[in-house]
């Protein structure tokens, strides 16, 4: 992350006497003002006060009613959220395996040296252009029982068959990810494919040299090359999950039976805008900060902490 | 794909001379499969908007209309109900348009000031805000979603379209700042210097050096904010009251509203109409906007 140039031009015009520090580069500074603002008092600053404000009993306003953590003590009993985090992780495990293997998969037929590449790129890639309210409404058309998939097969004469994930608590996890695949895989094999093709042509040679498959040098030798763009794409992909909520609204409310696919996301919205229960909604969002710095902190470790030895 | 007489044409190697070999009739057939997979939402979502209702009652989602109809677009954009209104998604779309163009607008300047700021005109803690800035960009929104209430409302904005554009211009900082950021890392330092000596200041080397020397990347930040806030959903409701709602959230209360008898052909010919903009930005940019969900996804 270190800067190539290091140019702090009045550092050659003044010998920086500390009444004069504040003022130097003052037109720099007047600009940086908003960034300055967003990351301390937003980015930090909020984040600090909502989990601070998770310890009290805040309701309709927030208020500074210390209870310890009682409101999450509540939230783990509350059987929605439970419901929504099983949810979560296994919608996470699914999509995160299924968007990194397929869009590896489809990223290495791409690089087969094929025609027409840029095209096949373009369709792949343009569900990443749309929302998720607009991919969900497309694919709960597409999986309506009546009309869509099931009663197209049921008029082919098939009357049994049933293909209606949306509407069985059981399935309709698969509806979302479905539709949650369609949109991302394209992204991710982009991702994957710019990895691909920054690997030095001479590990190719090489292999070839030796006879070993391509399949076996993909395996062997290409995916450990690849590290830190599989990482990249993990965290990039997993920081998205935990954020999961419009694809739901759009595709189920979070139904059916009520809360059959219910997220995280949804139970802060919830609490903090509808059911007017301020300190729930603090502490389900200050779990969703929790879940992400697991993953992030490991990354960040490995991805700027090992730099600065090497 | 092992076999002996392929070993030599390895994904750099030289195209195979046979255009029919089983490897390619099994590559393209992959290919073109998942292809269909990608098409088929946009195809049947075209498909049924252009059909009558009964039409689609009878019919198959997968087959082209028999007879076009344009009435569900026209229905879709000025009739529409939401359960508050009947004006259809007319009035959402020129409440995305009024969201989007300054917010784009105005976070693209702050952004592209900070990249210009944090490579040229460092100063003390400058990289310790940008780290707190990208660290930010992970951590889910939910957790600021509150605080930023409280900022709007004691600043007199919450509910407003101004409110709106600022949340867009705060979540839309890291990820830009970064991009350009990187770009300008690119630019030779020399010329700065030469500026400096020349006597321009900041705004002078920003405005005569900097932006005419960065076109392409103000393109690709163009792009990605454009796409990135159409098709925003969350803070639309959250920070906007119902006759503000940008085109997502309008779209959703029609198509998921529970009242009255579902017309799937009008919530398609809806549907279509608000993946539009985003699908037009996405098709005249091409590889551009690869380029910048690229940058965004790479670290500098």
């Amino acid at each position: 992350m270190s800067a190539t140039t290091e140019a702090e031009p009045v550092r050659t015009t003044s010998a920086a006497r500390p009444r004069r520090r504040l003022t130097r580069n003052i037109s720099a500074k007047i600009a940086a003002i908003p960034m300055v603002a967003t990351a301390l008092v937003i980015f930090l600053g909020g984040t600090i006060w909502t989990v601070v404000y998770s310890f009290t009993n805040s309701k309709l306003l927030p208020r500074t009613n210390f209870v310890g953590l009682d409101q999450y003590e509540r939230l783990w009993e509350t059987s929605r959220w439970i419901v929504s985090i099983q949810n979560l992780m296994f919608y996470g495990v699914m999509s995160l395996v299924f968007t990194v293997v397929m869009g590896f998969v489809l990223a290495v037929l791409m690089d087969q040296k094929i025609r027409f590449e840029d095209t096949f790129r373009t369709i792949m890639l343009y569900p990443f252009a749309l929302s998720f309210i607009v991919t969900g409404l497309v694919w709960q058309w597409i999986l309506n029982p009546q009309f869509g998939i099931q009663g197209v097969v049921r008029d082919m004469g098939w009357t049994s068959f049933t293909f209606d994930p949306l509407n069985n608590p059981d399935t309709v996890l698969f509806g979302l990810l479905i539709a949650g695949l369609w949109q991302g895989t394209g992204f991710v094999m982009c991702l994957m494919l710019a990895g691909l093709r920054g690997i030095d042509e001479d590990i190719w040679k090489a292999a070839r040299v030796d006879g070993i498959p391509t399949w076996k040098t993909y395996v062997v030798v290409i995916i450990p090359m690849m590290r830190a763009v599989f990482i990249t794409t993990l965290v990039i992909v997993a920081s998205g999950i935990i954020r999961l909520y419009d694809l739901v609204v759009a595709m189920t409310s979070g139904g059916p039976g009520g809360n059959a696919s219910q997220v995280p996301a949804m139970y802060v919205y919830d609490y903090m805008f509808q059911a007017q229960n301020l300190g729930q909604g603090f502490a389900a969002s200050t779990m969703m900060l929790l879940s992400v710095l697991i993953v992030l902190i490991p990354w960040a470790y490995l991805e700027f902490g090992g730099k600065k030895h090497g | 794909m092992a076999d002996v007489g392929m070993a030599m044409s390895g994904p750099r190697g030289a195209k195979p001379k046979r255009a029919l070999s089983p490897r390619n009739i099994m590559l393209y057939g992959i290919l073109i499969m998942v292809c269909v997979y990608y098409l088929l939402p946009l195809w049947v979502m075209v498909m049924t908007s252009l059909k009558g209702m009964p039409e689609v009652r009878l019919g198959n989602i997968f087959s082209p209309p028999v007879e076009i109809t344009f009435q569900p677009w026209v229905k879709a954009w000025s009739e529409a109900c939401t359960g508050l209104n009947c004006d259809g998604l007319s009035r959402g779309f020129w409440n995305s348009v009024i969201i989007t163009v300054p917010s784009v607008i105005l976070s693209i300047a702050i952004a592209s000031v900070n990249g210009y700021a944090l490579i040229n005109w460092k100063f003390k803690g400058s990289d310790v805000f940008f780290t707190i800035l990208i660290f930010g960009s992970f951590i889910p929104y939910q957790i600021m979603l509150y605080p930023i209430v409280i900022l709007l409302r004691e600043a007199g904005l919450y509910g407003t379209l101004w409110g709106l554009v600022i949340v867009h211009t705060i979540f839309g900082m890291p990820i830009l700042t970064l991009l350009f950021r990187n770009y300008f890392s690119s630019i030779p330092e020399e010329l700065f210097k030469a500026a400096r000596v020349d006597g321009a200041g900041f705004w002078g080397i920003y405005f005569r050096i900097m932006l005419p020397m960065s076109l392409p990347i103000f393109v690709v930040a163009l792009i990605l904010q454009v796409t990135g806030i159409w098709n925003d959903f969350l803070f639309g409701v959250v920070y906007t009251k119902p006759d503000l709602y940008p085109m997502t959230v309008q779209l959703n209360n029609i198509v998921n509203s529970v009242q009255g008898v579902k017309e799937y052909n009008v919530n398609m010919a809806a549907t279509v109409l608000t993946g539009l903009v985003p699908l037009i930005v996405y098709f005249v940019s091409g590889k551009l906007f690869v380029r910048g969900i690229a940058a965004g996804a790479v670290k500098g």
